[in-house]
């Protein structure tokens, strides 16, 4: 079990120095260079050569990547060529507003799918699951800035019992961070749950089927009994997947409700600096995509092990 | 009194009669075997017996377990019953336990659930207790094992564990030797013969031998039917039903019809 941790944080490590080289390899072959596109066509020779030795773009590529590595490791991304900002805090601002609007919207599509996909199992011969199966059906289909629009409609613009959008700092004013979280988390919420809620309801219904289910019932548990101590442990490990495989998708995926919302995330920000070819500031964001990727499988792959023991290393 | 009286037994599904006018009774300490082809409604009476039919099946007439109608008896009232009053061993001993689960506690949950132990210590203690009962080795540790890490012998051992924790009136057992290599059921069998002296015993096979060294009793299935019944003894050697006489006549390894070939079953 340790020896099995110990070699899967190793790999972990392995995999995200290796995406650093990669990443960076990415950005230093595009064509154009940072500095010419940050002087414009008017640039004279020297001025060009100033800047890039500002930019410490005229050093050698692997002296150019420690310096870049070094920085990261200590919270330090350098500044941005466009706005000469300095791009950690402002990173770290940006994936703050992302992981709360995706950490609640997670929440909210765990908290739907797994009684709603549980119930649309148990009953998939009678009339309730299957509604419950074709609204999920419906919910899957609907896009996510479609159910913000829909939303804002209701509770913000006839009912205005929310904000339509923008962004309050957990720490400035909590009761307002919370009121300005819930109308895009249940958007992107919703439209997870639905997909997620097909997924449970699925592995439940392979779970339903088990023997040991019915050597369950045959030791006296009822069937709801039966299918929480028994069942859904092991229907656990389909889910748990798709929910890695969600989490992912939506740091970036996010970016859409997150532009119907107002709201200054990771996405935003990774959209920004493209339009502006802020290759530094790019490079930052994707860097740290690639890493929270690689978080979410390694706590993913943890995870099995806590479900599952025929899946530990003995 | 008798442990188990079925008494003019139907199941279908739908139009299909799986089970037509099943009758017979175990009493107690009885060891009954129930013999027949694959799909001759043994395992669908066993299910019936345990009011574990699945949806689309269903049953009428009478099955009592100690005077308690088992037919049409409120979900509730039945899951008090089984896994106290009665319980069954499966055919498939690599799949009948959650695998996500250690052994020990498999055990334990059965005495908690009908509360036959004070607490959870005691349950666990007693499931030591019996995964020694049904020698497994080193049952402490066997306790704390997950299902994987056990063979199919022992997979088996525990699922007899779980059935006879609260010794119950009636235990049902289908085929649970068939997927068990030949000196582990010879094992197995043993247990159950040893461990099931007040009980009833309702055994479901297709091996005649096992018959012969489990039961006194046998009876025999047929499309859905019981065609003939009797102690052992009297229907091996002078089977009744022509069925019967086959069925023995294919069990017979040294005779062979007159192509050369053992003998078989033939419907018509």
């Amino acid at each position: 079990m340790i020896l099995g941790i110990a070699r899967r944080t190793a790999i972990f490590l392995v995999s995200v120095l290796a995406a650093s080289i990669a990443v960076f390899l990415f950005m230093a072959v595009l064509p154009g260079d940072p500095a010419q596109v940050a002087l414009g066509i008017n640039a004279t020779p020297e001025l060009i050569a100033r800047t890039r030795a500002e930019f410490g773009t005229d050093r050698p590529l692997t002296t150019q990547y420690f310096d870049w590595i070094g920085g990261v490791l200590t919270g330090d991304f350098g500044r941005s060529y466009v706005t000469r900002d300095l791009i950690g805090p402002q990173l770290a601002d940006r994936l703050g507003v992302t992981l709360w609007l995706v950490g609640a919207a997670m929440v909210i599509a765990v908290v739907i799918a797994v009684p709603l996909g549980s119930f649309a199992a148990v009953r998939h011969r009678k009339v309730s699951g299957t509604v419950i199966s074709g609204a999920s059906q419906l919910g899957v289909a609907v896009p996510a800035f479609l159910a913000g629009i829909l939303l804002v409609q209701v509770f913000a613009v006839q009912w205005r019992l929310l904000p339509s959008g923008g962004w309050t700092p957990p720490n400035q004013d909590f009761g307002e961070f919370l009121r300005g979280l819930v109308l895009p988390a249940l958007a992107l919420g919703l439209v997870q749950g639905a997909v997620l809620t097909r997924y449970v309801r699925s592995a439940v219904l392979d779970t339903l089927r088990e023997d040991y289910l019915r050597t369950a019932r045959a030791k006296g548990l009822m069937p709801g009994q039966a299918l929480v101590r028994h069942g859904l442990r092991n229907a656990a490990v389909p889910v748990v997947t798709v929910l890695g495989l969600q989490l992912t998708t939506l740091l970036i995926g996010a970016v859409v409700v997150e532009r119907v919302f107002v709201l200054p995330g990771l996405g935003s920000m990774l959209l920004d600096a493209v339009a502006a070819r802020d290759l530094l500031t790019v490079q930052g964001i994707v860097l740290v995509l690639v890493i929270a990727a690689l978080l979410v499988n390694f706590l993913v792959d943890l995870l099995y092990t806590v479900i599952d023991p025929r899946l530990r290393r003995s | 009194m008798s442990v188990l009286t079925v008494h003019g037994l139907n199941v279908s599904a739908g139009d299909a009669e799986l089970v037509r006018d099943v009758s017979f009774t175990i009493g107690k300490g009885e060891r009954v075997g129930l013999i027949g082809e694959s799909g001759s409604g043994k395992s669908v009476t066993a299910s019936a017996v345990m009011g574990l039919l699945s949806e689309e099946l269903t049953a009428s007439g009478s099955i009592t377990l100690n005077g308690k109608q088992i037919v049409g008896m409120p979900e509730r009232q039945l899951s008090r019953l089984r896994g106290r009053d009665m319980s069954m061993v499966f055919q498939e001993p690599m799949t009948a336990l959650n695998p996500a689960m250690q052994v020990g506690k498999q055990v334990a949950e059965v005495m908690s659930l009908h509360r036959t132990q004070p607490d959870r210590r005691s349950a666990r203690a007693a499931a030591v207790d019996l995964l020694g009962r049904v020698r497994l080795p080193d049952p402490q540790r066997a306790a704390k094992s997950y299902p994987h890490q056990l063979s199919g012998g022992q997979r088996q051992r525990v699922m007899l564990a779980i059935a006879l924790a609260n010794n119950p009136s009636l235990l049902i057992c289908d085929e649970p030797t068939t997927a068990l290599d030949v000196t582990v059921q010879a094992q197995i069998l043993d247990l159950i013969l040893a461990n099931t002296n007040d009980s009833a015993l309702l055994f479901i096979t297709h091996d005649l031998a096992v018959v012969a060294t489990v039961c006194e009793r046998v009876l025999v299935m047929y499309n859905g039917r019981i065609v003939e019944s009797g102690l052992v003894r009297d229907v091996f050697t002078a089977p009744e039903h022509r069925y019967t006489r086959q069925l023995l006549a294919s069990s017979d390894l040294e005779a062979t019809d007159e192509n050369g070939r053992l003998r078989t079953v033939s419907h018509d």
